[in-house]
């Protein structure tokens, strides 16, 4: 048997089944009180011990003092979506540790601050009690100190109780503090005094136990919004400009970190990048627009709102043909409320950006590898199409830690499209901005300063010599090609993955994180119920054929999304057949926090006529609500 | 004997430096304006290939159009081309930028995108043809609009106007100027010294729009303008080519050397007025404000300070044609991070 086998244990009641790698903890601390560090370095632990592990961090829009949550996954299986359940509880926040208690499922375990005296609350829990404050007066001298360093104390503890190897967890600490000597000492003596104080004063009673294994040997940890900036260095990006907004900041921010270290000249000292924090949305595109125009690889991030001023410009980018490289880190709605939780929701919006016929190419990555593949291939694609490329990413993509395998090193050189040069000038003889001499929609550009002929760049009224027209013929013509230069792109997008599985009745669409989910769902209506389902995952708007094929070849096709609106659906039903549309059903999940596979399994099993258990809502959706 | 043809100094003729036929109304200031610009870059022999104009929305956007028709020009949204010009630059800072807009285009839609360009001090020349109403719509008023002034329709202006020029200066910018369209002589070499700065121009010119603010009770007609400039200097531009001795009295005229070696010679009419000085440029304006007349010159010059590329420290070549070796870094970078990462 192997050691990651559920095992049954004989013991006294109640009767507890060991959980080898495959359960979630969640840490419950407050805003702002340096629990980063100890999650990270938790997170690290699990993966040095070879068990495939995500995290995921469910913060307020605040800077201290209200509530927040972070959650750890260990599967064995390689899991690493959200797990719906949380089977292992930090309770370090006064204000929602009861309602956590409260609505965990029977049998799960709780570490808590002693002062709160949970342990009233249930009976079907597992408790152990921790009295912080006097282990961290012990271990650290300076007051200041002791906020940022309590929290390392529940990384002691739970490595005793999970049983995690201390040597595993101090060098995760030495990786997450590096060169910070003092910080690194003083983090250990937190960690030694959990651990100790488990040793001393807990019986291990509940069953979830962390076992090596080798899972993890060359993955990285990485968040995507940071995956997505190397894709971009690597890409050539040349200039950058943004406006911070949550959650798109930190991809910005990290690029800005890589750059400096390894786009400076080493002869000059200077940088072969601009990167200029612009005043407002608008601006970002502005520049990325006009430094397109005049040749650069340029890019800006930014979430839903950023979108929505972005639109004006959308368009003319789209009339004008400037390349541009948009990344949309998605999150939920407007202004205040839930701009720290995640969500597909600007996927319509953004397809159709703009007033006017207006439609833009979008490239939706899963994964962290995908963040940096297709920013790369975003860059390509917007020179060659001389047009905006989004790139629709969302909070937990961006900004969650995943797992993943380590990056390509890119093996071709860059793509920038048709430039016009002397000698395709010769052959063409007479060039037009916009005139389509090969059939695929796209025209040769011209970039100020190549020497080459200028032109006088406009939105839509122009002709194929870029003179101003207001010729109602002039005009169709032109948009007419853009439409074809829309449909010569369906070739040239990411094609969707499809895992056909023989004989099945039903199919799964999804795309972005909801693959995470899907390929858990996917497991567990095998394992549960034997209904196969097959799968393929949307990489592109336009659509690429594939789907149309995969559509065909099943009696239901579930789309899966995090939205209230089934928007990939409708975006979808605009250009199928009636006969297909009648195909499709939804799954949507749209409460703010990453898609599970629970949820999927259970609306689809719902949908498919199967009986499906009532679940309780989990404690940290129904506690997320904080004061102001 | 066929006449020698006219050429400037880099050997183009004036022919190159002209754009497509004008279809603003005939008598527009805007017009005089697009003749100084031919005039001024055909002078200082620019080469059109390096320069790109660009405009937002209304009748002074389109000017762009009719001048230097061999120039790339961009005809960006309303308010926002001094983003786009931001980012035509820092793609190749070997480029000229002229950037035009108007009153309605800089001092209403665009006020955001106008001042956080003036604090940048990107290397642009940033003309607003000023006629204090929106002439493409028809005639209604303009944020540069007079307390005071009347509509043709009688209707009276009563709110503040926004003084271009006094923002620019508290912005940052550092060649802030205004002109009138009908100063053949000061628009010229305030055009030309322009292009011998290395930072952000900010250039006013005053060019009233016939068919809507031409009237009486207009503070932005030609009659009203004529009979209220104010020049605060005599200009004299002496290019960096022209290797001209100028005297000059300098108790009466004050010199400033142009970032490319050209010099500025301003013969003083208002008493020690010192265009270097900051808080002497805000009271001129505030003082001629008052009087209900336009200072027009060089209202503040700051020559030497770093423009926007340079603070950015960014290399000598345009970014937009760097090889892929200098943009991609190698192998061995990819490696360390993701090393980093494990």
């Amino acid at each position: 048997m192997s050691p990651t086998d559920v095992v049954s244990q004989e013991q006294t009641t109640p009767a507890r089944t060991k959980v080898v790698n495959d359960f979630s903890i969640q840490v419950a601390t407050v805003n702002g009180s340096g629990s980063q560090t100890a999650n990270l370095v938790l997170l690290r632990s699990i993966l040095l011990m070879g068990i495939p592990v995500s995290g995921k961090n469910m913060f307020p829009s605040n800077i201290a003092g209200l509530p927040t949550w972070y959650t750890i996954r260990a599967s064995k299986r390689g899991y690493i979506g959200r797990k719906k359940e949380v089977d292992f509880l930090v309770a370090m926040n006064p204000e929602t540790a009861k309602e956590d208690t409260l609505t965990l499922d029977a049998g799960a375990a709780v570490v808590y601050d002693e002062n709160l005296k949970l342990n009233a609350l249930r009976s079907d829990l597992t408790f152990y009690p921790v009295p912080f404050d006097k282990l961290v007066t012990a271990v650290c001298p300076d007051a200041k100190l002791r906020r940022l360093v309590r929290n390392m104390i529940y990384d002691g503890v739970l490595a005793k109780l999970l049983g995690i190897d201390m040597a595993v967890m101090e060098q995760a600490l030495t990786k997450q503090l590096g060169k910070k000597a003092k910080a690194v000492t003083l983090n250990q003596g937190a960690l030694k005094a959990g651990w100790d104080y488990a040793e001393a004063n807990f019986t291990k009673q509940d069953p979830f136990h962390i076992e090596r294994m080798n899972e993890t040997a060359g993955k990285i940890l990485i968040e995507g919004n940071s995956a997505a900036a190397i894709g971009c260095m690597m890409a050539g990006v040349t200039v950058v400009a943004w406006y911070p907004i949550t959650p798109s900041s930190s991809l910005c921010e990290s690029l800005i970190g890589y750059m400096r270290k390894y786009r400076i000249d080493k002869e000059t000292g200077k940088a072969t990048f601009a990167i200029v924090q612009a005043e407002d949305e608008i601006a970002s595109l502005g520049m990325v627009i006009g430094a397109g125009w005049a040749g650069a690889r340029a890019m800006t991030a930014t979430a839903g709102p950023g979108i929505s001023l972005m639109s004006e410009f959308a368009g003319l980018a789209y009339y004008a043909e400037t390349p541009a490289v948009i990344f949309d880190v998605q999150r939920v709605g407007p202004s205040t409320g839930l701009p720290t939780r995640t969500a597909q929701g600007d996927l319509l919006s953004t397809a159709f950006l703009s007033h006017g016929d207006t439609k833009h190419i979008l490239l939706i990555p899963s994964s962290v590898e995908e963040c940096y593949e297709l920013a790369m291939q975003a860059f390509d694609l917007s020179e060659r199409f001389q047009t905006p490329i989004f790139v629709m990413m969302d909070l937990d993509l961006g900004m969650n830690n995943w797992m993943s395998n380590g990056f390509e090193y890119p093996s071709k050189p860059i793509d920038r499209g048709k430039l016009l040069t002397t000698e395709i000038l010769k052959k063409l003889g007479d060039w037009g901005r916009y005139k389509d001499v090969d059939g695929d929609g796209i025209a040769y550009r011209t970039i100020p300063g190549d020497g080459m002929p200028a032109f006088f760049t406009r939105g839509s009224g122009h002709n194929p010599k870029a003179q101003y027209s207001e010729r109602p013929d002039d005009y169709v013509v032109n948009v007419d090609r853009l439409n074809r230069k829309f449909e010569t792109a369906r070739q040239h997008v990411p094609g969707s993955i499809v895992e056909n599985v023989k004989d099945a009745k039903i199919g799964i669409i999804g795309y972005g994180t909801s693959h995470w989910a899907i390929i858990e769902c996917r497991d567990q209506l095998r394992e549960e119920t034997s209904v196969s389902a097959s799968y393929l995952r949307v990489r592109a708007y336009p659509f690429t054929e594939d789907l149309v094929k995969f559509i065909d070849t099943h009696e239901r096709v579930y789309v899966v999304e995090q939205n209230r609106d089934a928007q990939l659906a409708m975006l979808m039903r605009l250009e199928l057949s009636p006969e297909r549309c009648a195909k499709l059903r939804s799954v949507l999940h749209y409460n703010g926090l990453p898609i599970d596979a629970r949820s999927v399994s259970d609306d689809i099993l719902a949908q498919e006529g199967f009986e499906v258990a009532k679940r309780v809502t989990h404690a940290s959706a129904s506690s997320m609500t904080g004061g102001e | 004997m066929a006449t020698p043809i006219k050429v400037n100094r880099i050997g183009l003729e004036p022919q190159v430096y002209k754009g497509g036929k004008t279809t603003l109304c005939a008598g527009c200031g805007h017009n005089a304006i697009s003749e100084r610009i031919i005039d001024a870059f055909y002078e200082m022999g620019v080469d059109p290939k390096q320069v790109v104009k660009l405009s937002g929305i209304g009748c002074s956007s389109k000017s762009p159009a009719y001048f230097l028709g061999s120039s790339h020009g961009f005809n960006a949204v309303h308010g926002r081309m001094p983003s786009v010009g931001t980012g035509a630059m820092l793609a190749n800072q070997k480029l000229i930028a002229i950037g035009v807009s108007g009153d309605g285009d800089t001092g209403a839609i665009g006020i955001g995108q106008f001042v956080h360009l003036m604090r940048r001090n990107l290397p642009i020349i940033y003309i607003i043809e000023d006629n204090g109403c929106y002439g493409l719509t028809k005639g209604q008023f303009s944020p540069t609009a007079d307390l005071g002034s009347k509509l043709k329709n009688g209707v009276v202006n009563d709110l503040q106007p926004i003084d271009t020029c006094a923002l620019a200066i508290q912005l940052g910018a550092t060649f802030v100027a205004r002109s009138f369209s009908g100063d053949k002589k000061q628009l010229l070499s305030l055009l030309k010294a322009s292009l011998s700065h290395r930072g952000t121009v900010m250039l006013d010119v005053i060019s009233p729009c016939v068919t809507f603010n031409d009237h009486e009770g207009s503070t932005k007609s030609y009659a009203y303008v004529k009979e209220h400039d104010d020049p605060l200097e005599e200009v004299s531009f002496v290019p960096f080519f022209e290797d001209i001795s100028v005297d000059y009295d300098p108790g009466t005229t004050q010199e400033v050397k142009m970032h490319d070696g050209s010099r500025l010679l301003l013969k003083k009419l208002e008493e020690s007025y010192d265009p270097t000085d900051k808080l002497a440029a805000m009271r001129v304006l505030h003082e001629t404000a008052r009087r209900g007349e336009f200072a027009t010159g060089i209202i503040y010059i700051e020559p030497d300070r770093d423009d926007f590329l340079r603070q950015l420290n960014v290399v000598d070549e345009p970014l937009a044609t760097l090889p892929l070796e200098r943009t991609r870094p190698g192998k061995a970078a990819l490696d360390e991070i993701m090393e980093s990462l494990r």
